[in-house]
């Protein structure tokens, strides 16, 4: 089954409350996933500077230790905020270069997330309880990606939950399920592109980030993914500024999007819509099959 | 006789819809249902229903003899099952509106989702809007009205559902066919529209039905099974 949701603020007004709004859609969504869950949320950043999600599932880690490696890696200084078992580094070096450095030398982290504006937390648990560990509803943003689990393809741990990122600023949750995903995983890490799961979830992921990383626009990137995807899917991704939504041309996972001149926000249920300010009046409408729609705080 | 007001922010789902089950007639009127699932789901008495605001998924599904009247959106599977009485919806319903539906009159004022009446077994669904694609997908029997536009594969895998349709259909599904509009046809739309209190003329509708060629073997089938061996 799974629950996605996605709040894209297009005005200034909602911003101090993105998280707020985005643990109660997300809460909302508990009885769709009840395995895990996991958000990302986006900021407008600090000019030059990369952040980095880590996870350090189960076991306590040396953060400085693997930050002062890092430092000489990248030749830049790393700095650490640490909230329970995640951490984020930042650093004005190449974050691209770091995730990669991490995943092949610190092989007890996960890179969650790498990007100029994104954040991404997620665990294993009541969604309401994992929401509160990392404290969503205090963030602010532009917009968040959300995902309640109700684990199918993979089992239920830490790094099978969603969002999923591997480009920069580049991350997306999914409902339903991908058929060709070891095919298209063989294909893109010939591209370059790197996992650190076997989730089919991730391989989406990753083929976003290698056609944005090629020069698509987001549109043109989701264009190619509904000929390559093979499976079921209703998808919620973010980008750097911007946010897209897709259906398989089948539709049979549920979305529903609501649009207000200050927001986007999408759910696979109504419920999660139900509490948004102005939500009386925003225009309402189930986005069509293999359609691509996509805003952006940049145009 | 006034209403009865259930109000979803004070009671439970389960005290809303025990409510109408227990009722055998009179008027309700629902507040705040905030896309809740399956409201005024299995009512099966003479009783008429407003439901002010969005519903969630399976809104007045297997409704029998009364009426539901949904001031808002539903999510997937608005009044699916229906076996007689009324259904209406201002807004738009999402996904398998009306599918397996047996009777009764489902109306949707604005646009219905992919597989509008998916299997309708004799339910009349008049949609004042769009439908989605594969709309009446498997229709046994009923008639699908539709005043605005149809999406892809209509009609797909018919058996004998008649479809009316006043805009465009981007295209037609397997074995489903433009037919001629004939009196008694045009009698069904006439009454269909009345019954759903929607303007429009008979005249602009175009009838779809099956060909009925994918439900029965063709003589060349059979030819061809009986040179293989034997038709099993």
């Amino acid at each position: 089954m799974c629950g996605i949701v996605g709040l894209f603020l297009k005005t200034e007004r909602y911003r101090p409350d993105l998280g707020r709004l985005t643990a109660a859609m997300l809460h909302e969504m508990r009885s769709r996933g009840p395995d895990s869950a996991g958000f990302a949320v986006y900021d407008e950043g600090t000019p030059g500077e990369t952040r980095l999600t880590l996870l350090s599932e189960g076991a306590e880690h040396d953060w400085a230790a693997t930050a002062a490696a890092l430092e000489s890696v990248l030749d830049a200084e790393v700095a650490v905020r640490r909230t329970l078992d995640h951490a984020v580094f930042s650093t004005a070096g190449d974050g691209r270069r770091a995730r990669q450095w991490i995943i092949d030398n610190v092989p007890d982290l996960d890179v969650l997330s790498h990007g100029r504006q994104i954040e991404l937390y997620k665990a294993v648990g009541d969604p309401d309880l994992v929401a509160e560990r990392y404290d969503l509803a205090s963030r602010t943003g532009t917009h968040a990606i959300g995902h309640t689990r109700m684990a199918t393809e993979s089992a239920i741990t830490t790094n099978g939950s969603h969002p999923f990122a591997t480009g920069a600023d580049t991350c997306l949750v999914h409902n339903g399920s991908f058929s060709n995903h070891n095919q298209l995983r063989r294909q893109l890490r010939r591209a370059g592109e790197s996992f650190q799961t076997e989730n089919d979830t991730e391989v989406a992921a990753g083929y976003l980030s290698w056609r944005l990383r090629e020069g698509d626009t987001i549109d043109e990137a989701l264009m190619a993914a509904l000929e390559d995807l093979d499976g079921f899917y209703t998808l919620a991704i973010g980008i750097e500024s911007g946010f897209a939504i897709l259906r398989d041309p089948i539709a049979c996972k549920p979305a529903l999007v609501a649009e207000t001149d200050d927001w986007v926000a999408m759910s696979s249920e109504y419920r999660s819509l139900a509490g948004l300010p102005g939500i009386e009046d925003a225009e309402l409408f189930e986005p069509e099959p293999g359609r691509i729609y996509s805003w952006s705080l940049a145009a | 006789m006034t209403a009865t007001t259930l109000d979803l922010s004070t009671s439970t789902l389960r005290e809303v819809n025990g409510t109408l089950h227990a009722a055998t007639d009179g008027s309700f009127t629902i507040t705040h249902p905030r896309g809740a699932h399956a409201l005024a789901a299995g009512i099966d008495a003479p009783i008429d229903v407003e439901i002010d605001g969005p519903v969630g998924y399976y809104c007045a599904g297997m409704h029998k003899t009364g009426t539901v009247l949904v001031k808002g959106n539903a999510s997937t599977g608005l009044a699916e099952n229906i076996m007689s009485g009324t259904v209406r919806i201002t807004g738009n319903a999402m996904m398998s509106a009306g599918a397996t539906g047996c009777g009764g009159l489902l109306v949707i004022e604005g646009n219905a989702g992919a597989r509008c009446g998916i299997s309708m077994k004799g339910v009349d669904i008049v949609v004042g809007g769009n439908v989605g694609h594969m709309s009446a997908f498997m229709g046994q029997a009923g008639n699908l009205v539709v005043l605005g536009d149809a999406a892809e594969d209509l009609g797909d895998s018919l058996y004998e559902v008649d479809i009316f349709v006043r805009g465009s259909v981007a295209s037609l599904g397997s074995d489903c066919v433009e037919k001629e509009m004939r009196p008694e046809h045009v009698d069904t739309l006439t009454r269909l529209l009345a019954a759903a209190e929607m303007d429009a003329d008979p005249a602009d509708f175009t009838r779809y039905g099956s060909a009925r060629e994918l439900y029965n073997f063709h003589v060349d089938d059979i030819d061809a099974e009986l040179a293989a061996g034997g038709a099993s």
